[in-house]
């Protein structure tokens, strides 16, 4: 199955594609199913940083598929010797090397290079390898090319839509070469628009030192019998449109070539202007466009007046070549069809998820609208940064200085509490951050910091229904409740809890009116009468105040302060604010080296039931 | 992105600080080079190279142009004083060299070499390799003695020590051959190692171990920052003479610098009033010649094109520079701006079009209130959206705008435009 010479892309190639391209991988698979190729044109990927070995999910057609993806060119090469062209999509750092590599291998016969910015030296050094190994390079700077119908080069053609247009799914009579990649597809749709299309497309790169050149294109073209005229599309910088003149001229080029080589208008610019191509600058007047124009006109190139009438000039060219019946009409193809992608912006389709406390696509991040930059620069605090992830409001000053305080009085209880003790016995476990302030995390519950929110609704509840304080206790213990908030293990009266104090020292200085911590007061003073450490608790006190604080601002509803409270809301403080105490426990057990903990024997009763007693039910019919 | 000039002060930095390596120190170049700026003066200068206040001095100024005897811009072998009153005179001065005009703020002063022999010696690259051109009768006159020079070609793949130098060293007949032919080869060697695109000594000496460059012109590949930064230390590429980069312009090729995509700006007339905003290294070639050969060149604001993809922000920012350049004066007759394009391959039109948008949004009041009509032609991945998009938006924000797909001619939006500006150049 050997190729002629002038072959360089069929429809049997396939290419294995250095760099983690997903979606050129895809775009040319979309091209071959298109096109009607029965293998898909990429036979594995190389993903250099990868793992060891995978597999790239793909479609072909409506259908999913893998290729095989190696972390080395030489891997692929050996377990896919049929494909003789690599597409390198290395950075401009490592191309040179990839590319020195894949020249090597006797099996790859063209060397696609996308990178832009690859030294002129290495590119030189380059094209002299592959010149003495007899094969090609397409590039560096470019996107490659196609052969409607059979082969295309990564990203070249653009978009599904595109291929359609312009008809790249089948054969036409032109072959085209330009130095810009970005013109490829407009050229495709030109030629498509003003001849049967483009037999083969190739986009050389903007570098000055190309791997291979226009004319080389041309000769391979000009050897090729299916090729019936050559379009050309060059530029200002460079001498190698002259190669083109001298061929013509020469006879090495006989079928028509119809030729514009863009940048005539540096000549009116004030001073040397770099255009977007490296190669793109004439040092002296030989590399103008308008010298280059004029030279492939006197050799024989159709020569349009601007890129304006390009399409007419390559029109006329093909009516005459048809009349002549050097062009046969062909009939038309019709591709297959591909499924169109699910797309977000032109399907109608329910979202699944919805955000309303931030966004991240934007140029910065936002907070619950507030750009992430004015909350660094305007000085907003922790407080103020929960305000607005919790409430979707920056809330009053007064509000996220209490967050505040409350993180700081929550942070930690010492070592003993049930959230600190696992998490210490998890760091000791050996276990990571992550692990340890879950597992510290996940005792917060009804018995353990979790009754804020119950305190808040129940002494809300009992207020907003009338009771007295009384009524609220006793109604309390005919349900056999404790009353969420009140009472701790080891403070009392006597010994009260400082946390406590200080919480409610703020509300009176802070608030002018504080309900529902006054009524909690009275209940305190029930409670404590019957037993001394039924205290109003940090977490009982944090939470009223918290109502009172909501009801103060004027900003809600007594409707939306209750679900404030249901959704978990006051929780958070606690859980927030004693999750910092718990990356310090792990922290701290770390630095300490501790090693496993094992509770002793002697502090746990062990008692067991009888054996006998266990077994007997056995028995029993 | 290209080979770029360099100053002669850099390279002869580069020179000094790496012959000895490459000459595996044979020679030596002692590089007494100072530059002398706006910024630094010569007094501050001697702190550092107390040789300034003692040596016969040349001075020379070293803004990337040449001939700059016949401009009278060079001074040889005067005392420090001398230089100094000189440097006064020109320094900040506006000078029209060949079609450019610019301010003069860059000096070269070196040790003043006394030689008694002015050779040439150029490397240039090709394709295929890179040539050594050499000429004994060096100097002012070489293009005019061009005859004379002996050109060698190095294949790419050749060693410089296996390439027969035998024809340059028959040229310079009274010179020390040996030492000619080592030096030549120390310098090619550099020349290729350190990623230069051209280096030229016009005159030379040499004697046995010391190099004597009276006048260097370089260029670098500047591409192969990543390989060779180290070597080259600090060197400057300075903009080509009367081309001062606008800060637009610099903000820009920051903003270039520090993307994986291209965008890039040169403003060309200021008060023109035919705005560009063009996707694609080749297509914005092609608006830009379609201007000109519509007859609209001296009306031509900008060149530019963004292309590779950028993102939503990048795009933005570069949209809303060349909005702030075009909005900054209204014309009495109206200005355009063309938002053009081919079919792209891969840059995501939607998402570049959310960009544009955005930043019409910031300017859309001054755009209407100077009149600016906005003519749009793209197509590629999401091109429907994306014209969708910005139809939309022109709508919403109440602007002059004409939006086309791949199905117009890719120019033919110019000519649609222009025939809305009044006159013409």
């Amino acid at each position: 199955m050997t190729k002629p010479d002038y072959v360089l892309f069929d429809k049997d190639t396939t290419a294995i594609i250095f760099g983690n391209q997903p979606a050129a991988v895809q775009r040319m698979l979309d091209f071959d199913y298109l096109s009607g190729r029965v293998q898909p044109s990429v036979a594995a990927v190389i993903n250099p940083s990868g793992g060891s070995k995978g597999l790239m999910k793909v479609f072909f057609g409506g259908r999913e598929m893998v290729i095989p993806v190696y972390n080395n060119l030489g891997s692929a090469v050996e377990q896919h010797p049929e494909a003789d062209v690599v597409i390198n999509f290395a950075s401009f750092r490592s191309a040179y090397n990839v590319s020195i590599e894949a020249l090597e291998y006797p099996g790859i016969k063209t060397l696609v290079i996308i990178a832009e910015g690859l030294p002129e030296r290495q590119t030189r050094e380059l094209v002299a390898l592959s010149k003495k190994l007899g094969k090609w390079i397409i590039g560096p700077a470019t996107v490659g090319g196609f052969v409607p119908g059979a082969f295309k080069i990564g990203n070249a053609g653009g978009a599904l839509s595109n291929l359609s247009m312009s008809k790249l799914y089948r054969s036409g009579s032109a072959g085209f070469v330009s130095k810009s990649g970005g013109m490829l597809n407009e050229m495709a749709n030109m030629i498509a628009l003003n001849s049967d299309g483009v037999y083969e497309g190739v986009a050389i790169g903007g570098d000055k030192y190309p791997g291979s050149t226009l004319v080389e294109h041309l000769l391979r073209y000009e050897a090729n019998p299916n090729i019936k005229m050559m379009v050309v599309l060059g530029e200002v910088g460079g001498k190698d449109e002259y190669d083109i003149a001298d061929a013509l001229k020469d006879g090495k080029i006989k079928k028509p070539v119809i030729a514009w080589v863009t940048g005539t208008s540096a000549k009116v610019f004030p001073s040397e202007v770099q255009f977007g191509h490296a190669g793109a600058m004439a040092r002296g007047e030989a590399e103008t466009a308008d010298a280059k124009n004029a030279a492939l006109k006197e050799a024989g190139a159709i020569v349009p007046n601007s890129y304006d009438d390009f399409g007419d000039r390559i029109r006329d060219v093909y009516e005459d070549l048809k009349t002549k019946g050097v062009i046969e009409e062909k009939g038309e193809v019709t591709p297959q069809e591909i499924p169109v992608d699910y797309k977000p912006e032109t399907m109608r389709r329910p979202t699944n998820i919805m955000s309303t406390i931030s966004d991240d696509r934007g140029e910065e991040l936002l907070y619950a609208g507030v750009p992430i930059s004015k909350v660094i620069q305007e000085g907003y605090g922790v407080g103020d940064v929960v305000s607005l992830l919790w409430f979707k409001k920056r809330l009053p000053k007064y509000v996220t200085d209490f967050l505040e305080l409350g993180l700081m009085l929550t942070a930690d209880h010492g070592p003993c509490v049930s959230g600190a003790h696992n998490a210490i016995v998890t760091a000791m476990a050996g276990k990571d951050l992550t692990a340890t302030v879950a597992s510290g995390v996940l005792t917060i519950g009804p018995r353990f910091g979790g009754a804020i929110d119950g305190a808040a609704k129940n002494f809300k509840a009992a207020l907003e229904r009338g009771l007295t304080p009384r009524q609220f206790v006793d109604e309390m213990k005919d349900k056999n409740i404790n009353i969420p908030g009140i009472g701790h293990r080891v403070k009392s009266v006597q010994n009260p809890d400082m946390r406590v104090k200080l919480i409610e020292d703020w509300a009176f200085a802070n608030l002018p009116k504080h309900e529902l911590l006054d009524y909690a007061l009275e209940v305190e003073k029930i409670t404590t009468a019957k037993r001394n450490n039924l205290i109003l608790n940090v977490d009982g006190c944090v939470g009223i105040v918290f109502v009172d604080i909501l009801r103060s601002t004027g900003i809600y509803t007594e409707d939306e302060i209750d679900e404030i409270i249901n959704i978990g809301t006051l929780n958070g403080i606690f859980v927030l604010g004693r999750t910092i105490g718990m990356i310090g426990h792990y922290l701290d057990q770390n630095r300490l080296h501790s090693g496993l903990y094992r509770h002793p024997w002697d502090d746990v009763l062990y008692m067991l039931p009888d054996e006998e007693e266990v077994l007997k039910h056995r028995e029993t019919k | 992105m290209a080979q770029r000039g360099i100053r002669e002060y850099d390279a002869k930095k580069i020179l000094a600080k790496h012959i000895v390596r490459f000459s595996n120190g044979k020679f030596t170049y002692p590089g007494k080079v100072a530059l002398v700026t706006p910024d630094k003066s010569i007094e501050a200068e001697s702190d550092e190279k107390p040789w300034l206040k003692t040596d016969k001095l040349t001075v020379k100024s070293d803004q990337l142009f040449g001939k700059r005897g016949k401009h009278g811009l060079i001074l040889v072998g005067a005392t420090y004083n001398e230089v100094k009153k000189w440097l006064e005179e020109k320094m900040n001065s506006t000078v029209e060299v060949g079609k450019s005009r610019g301010k003069l703020t860059h000096f070269l002063v070196q040790s003043f070499m006394e030689v008694d022999k002015e050779y040439y010696l150029a490397f240039t690259g090709h394709r295929n390799g890179d040539y050594i051109h050499f000429s004994r009768a060096g100097g002012v006159d070489i293009e005019a003695n061009w005859d004379k020079v002996i050109t060698i070609n190095v294949p790419i793949a050749a060693k410089i020590e296996d390439v027969d130098l035998t024809p340059i060293l028959n040229a310079a007949r009274d010179a020390d051959m040996e030492t000619l032919g080592a030096l030549i080869t120390a310098l090619f060697r550099l020349y290729r190692e350190l990623q230069f695109g051209f280096l030229e000594f016009n005159p030379f000496s040499f004697t046995d171990g010391e190099f004597l460059p009276v006048d260097t012109v370089a260029r670098l590949d500047d591409t192969a920052h990543f390989l060779c930064s180290e070597e080259w230390g600090d060197a400057e590429f300075p903009v080509p003479f009367g081309r001062e980069l606008r800060q637009e312009e610099q903000y820009i090729k920051k903003l270039d610098e520090k993307s994986g995509s291209s965008l890039k700006l040169t403003m060309l007339n200021p008060q023109g009033r035919v705005w560009t905003m063009v996707a694609g290294g080749g297509a914005s070639v092609i608006y830009a010649d379609t201007v000109v050969d519509l007859g609209f060149g001296g009306e031509l604001a900008n060149y530019g094109e963004y292309s590779g993809d950028p993102s939503t922000g990048e795009t933005y920012e570069y949209a809303k520079t060349i909005l702030d350049l075009m909005t900054r004066e209204k014309s009495e007759n109206g200005k355009i701006f063309i938002i053009g394009g081919g079919i792209a391959n891969f840059t995501d039109v939607a998402k570049t079009f959310d960009g544009i948008i955005m930043a019409l949004e910031d300017y859309a009041e001054k755009l209407k209130e100077q009149g600016i009509k906005i003519y749009i032609r793209r197509g590629g991945p999401n091109y429907e959206v994306g014209l969708a998009k910005i139809r939309e938006a022109g709508r919403r924000l109440g602007l002059d705008m004409e939006v086309h797909g791949p199905d117009l001619h890719m120019t033919k939006v110019v000519s649609i435009a222009l025939k809305n500006l009044n006159g013409g150049a």
